[in-house]
């Protein structure tokens, strides 16, 4: 049933069809027309490299060495183009499956692992990169990034005019996590204070088994505009089109421009995590339709239309895969558990005396099993 | 499948038995609800096609239809509050948390307005909502999967607290819980969901032990024991050592966080003069300082030796490599066993 009342006509923003033929779209195309095919060839071995930690992975959860994975199977296009849209100042904060966006950002992908193998709650230091750690609690981390980016308006980081400087922030977050009232808030406070961020929504169609219609009457991308927020909606499984309406989000953000909300439609291909079982709650023939859609087959077409994907770059793409997949398996094989007295450090930041006095009695009790102790 | 008599003994009331984990346990208990009153209705995200994470709902959509059995936008606070206008209405909404650590976004309404509103209307206003919440470690899960909140809703006048330890009282303890007026949580301990005993199939309806009673789980003549959900497997474990080393344990299940069933509590530590508690949650603040607070008053002549607590630490909980180390284990209840003997 059409409500034509809720429906304001949002397009969807598309550059590449499925089939990997470029369109012209005159809002976008100067946004994509610096990307040459050493440019374009980077954002494809990036989407490869993405899917093949992904695999390992995921095989690695299998044997018993991790004990969960969140899989981005299906959405490498959404993550590589919108992280290649951002500046080095720029500041990031994932939801729990943006590994394409760390890889961009030139975090070592082994660290994501750390979590899921349960030696670390978090894995890398945000000020390297640029990247927050994961919130692993639905919608809770929006709210963050909008607090980080009023911090850049105070800061005098935004709309400088000098893009050394200027900065903004992007939050990545799933259809699912819409429906929260953290991330209307967030949405709120974004919109009153013209905050430089970018709300980037991987509609991957999925919320575990909730269907999207489950959380939303309307196109996700309206939210946006309730809260008076630009919104664009863009084919996430385009990584040219994602990189363009990111990139001029992100401008807007860093110029003084304010807020932009991105519904990007695309498709959890895998499981929601290693524990779960697609199969009790969605198609195989709605995951064939999206597998037809699939980002890096999109991509290979046009570049190889092109003959702009010669064998030697694949061939050599390949062995950087193995090679990625021998440096993650590796790395998961050598994360030992933390000394067990560790949970002790950075509860506070100043000494606690409960604290103190805890894991004074921990080394003590652990220390009468090592002389040999009483049982 | 076996059937026996019930407590009465009549044929005619014969009741079925069945051997089942503690997670059927409770979809035995909810499906029971749900077929007895049709005001009984389950909300909560991923409950009804998939039947849950843990599949505790499995099969009840199904059976009973998407209006029983909703599957509700990913949003905790949206489905506790919706939940309190339904009980409002007339209906026992039983909600469910995936996971312990997720409860937060629904600790406004849980704690500023379903605890309240019978207190605040003066009786007026009734708002039978559950909410069962899998809590506890041990799992080797991520982080916000294996915490212990009990005492943030014990510590809220107005909730009732409760933990089931074994499918029987899983079975039993989630129909009281959706028969009772008052709000409850319903606190399932995930570690054990795999537990499977024989269960007693009994009916909407039937009386069971209570919602606010604790039970002497193992007799015993030299310590109290008291534990509740996970941690009575522990506490049963560290007595069965001790009584090869010729210390006698008695192990209480307090089932009920909130109201705590102090009587039984007291009562055993008169017969043994010493007190060990043990829980998952950190001991600082804590039930377990409840307990011994309440026994140190009630028992003071008594009392052999101070009453111990054992359990989780006063840090975050761990990466799952170290959750052991932070978890209760047979060995540290036994070290406190042994420093409470020593007096
Ligand atoms: C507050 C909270 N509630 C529930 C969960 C359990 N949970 C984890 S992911 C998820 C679905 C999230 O869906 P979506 O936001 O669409 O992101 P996706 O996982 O599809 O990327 C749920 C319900 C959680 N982590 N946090």
């Amino acid at each position: 049933m059409t409500q034509p009342d809720l429906d304001p006509a949002i397009e969807t923003v598309q550059l590449l069809t499925p089939e990997g033929t470029r369109v012209a779209d005159t809002r976008y195309d100067p946004r994509v027309a610096h990307l040459d095919a050493d440019a374009l060839r980077r954002f494809y071995a990036d989407m490869v490299l993405t899917r093949r930690f992904d695999t390992e992975a995921t095989a690695l959860q299998r044997q018993g060495e991790l004990g969960l994975f969140t899989p981005s199977l299906g959405q490498e296009a959404a993550q590589i183009g919108s992280a290649h849209a951002l500046a080095p100042q720029d500041f990031v904060f994932p939801a729990y499956r943006e590994h394409g966006v760390l890889h961009v950002r030139g975090l070592d992908l082994t660290d994501v692992l750390k979590q899921f193998r349960g030696v670390d709650h978090g894995g890398w230091d945000p000020a390297e990169h640029g990247v927050h750690l994961f919130t692993l609690v639905v919608g809770a981390h929006p709210l963050h990034a909008v607090g980080y980016a009023m911090g850049l308006q105070r800061d005098g980081v935004v709309g400088t005019g000098d893009p050394q400087r200027d900065a903004g922030v992007i939050a990545y977050l799933g259809d699912g996590a819409t429906s929260q009232g953290d991330v209307n808030e967030a949405l709120v406070f974004a919109g009153v204070s013209d905050a430089p961020v970018v709300f980037f929504v991987q509609n991957n169609q999925w919320a575990i088994s909730v269907p999207v219609s489950g959380q939303s009457k309307v196109p996700l991308a309206q939210r946006g505009l309730g809260f008076g927020i630009p919104t664009v909606r863009v084919d996430g499984n385009d990584v040219l089109a994602c990189y363009a309406v990111t990139a001029e989000a992100m401008e807007r953000a860093r110029s003084g421009g304010g807020p932009t909300f991105v519904e990007a439609v695309t498709y959890r291909m895998g499981a929601h995590t290693t524990s779960d079982d697609p199969l009790r709650y969605r198609d195989e023939a709605e995951v064939a339709a999206w597998r037809a859609k699939d980002p890096i087959d999109r991509l290979r077409h046009y570049l190889e239309s092109a003959g702009e994907l010669p064998a030697g770059f694949l061939a050599d793409l390949d062995e950087r895969a193995e090679a990625l997949a021998r440096h993650v398996r590796d790395a998961v094989h050598a994360m030992v558990p933390p000394p067990a007295a560790s949970m002790f450090d950075h509860v506070y930041a100043t000494p606690h005396a409960l604290v103190d006095a805890e894991r004074a009695w921990f080394t003590d009790y652990q220390a009468s099993f090592e002389d040999g102790g009483v049982r | 499948m076996t059937t026996t008599a019930d407590r009465t003994g009549t044929a005619a009331t014969a009741v079925a038995t069945e051997k089942v984990t503690l997670a059927r346990a409770i979809t035995l208990g909810l499906r029971a609800a749900l077929a007895g009153d049709p005001k009984v209705l389950l909300m909560g995200e991923d409950i009804g096609r998939l039947g849950g994470v843990f599949r505790v709902t499995d099969g009840l959509q199904a059976e009973f239809g998407p209006d029983r059995v909703v599957d509700t936008p990913l949003a905790e606070s949206g489905i506790v509050g919706t939940a309190i206008g339904l009980a409002m209405r007339g209906y026992r909404p039983v909600c469910e948390i995936q996971f312990d650590g997720f409860v937060f976004p629904a600790f406004d309404q849980i704690t500023t307005m379903l605890a309240k509103l019978h207190a605040r209307s003066r009786g007026r206003i009734t708002v039978p909502v559950v909410i069962r919440i899998p809590y506890g470690g041990g799992i080797g899960a991520v982080e916000h999967h294996s915490e212990s909140p009990e005492v943030l809703f014990a510590h809220t006048a107005g909730l009732r607290v409760v933990t089931p330890s074994t499918p029987a009282d899983a079975y039993t303890m989630i129909q009281e819980a959706i028969a009772s007026p008052d709000p409850v949580i319903f606190l399932e301990p995930k570690g054990r969901y795999w537990d499977k005993a024989e269960v007693a199939l009994t009916p909407y309806g039937t009386p069971g032990a209570g919602l606010d009673r604790a039970r002497v789980v193992r007799s015993g003549t030299d310590l109290t024991v008291v534990a509740y959900g996970p941690t009575v497997h522990t506490a049963l474990k560290a007595a069965q050592v001790a009584a090869e080393e010729g210390t006698s344990l008695e192990v209480i299940d307090l089932r009920t966080i909130s109201p705590l069933d102090h009587a039984t509590v007291v009562e055993s530590v008169r017969g043994t003069g010493r007190c060990v508690v043990v829980h998952e949650a950190s001991v600082s603040h804590g039930v377990g300082a409840e307990v011994a607070a309440r026994v140190t008053e009630e028992c003071f002549y008594e009392l052999e030796a101070p009453v111990l607590r054992v359990g989780g630490f006063h840090t975050p909980y761990p990466p799952s490599r170290i959750e052991h180390e932070y978890l209760p284990s047979v060995d540290r209840v036994l070290d406190a066993v042994d420093r409470a003997m020593a007096h």
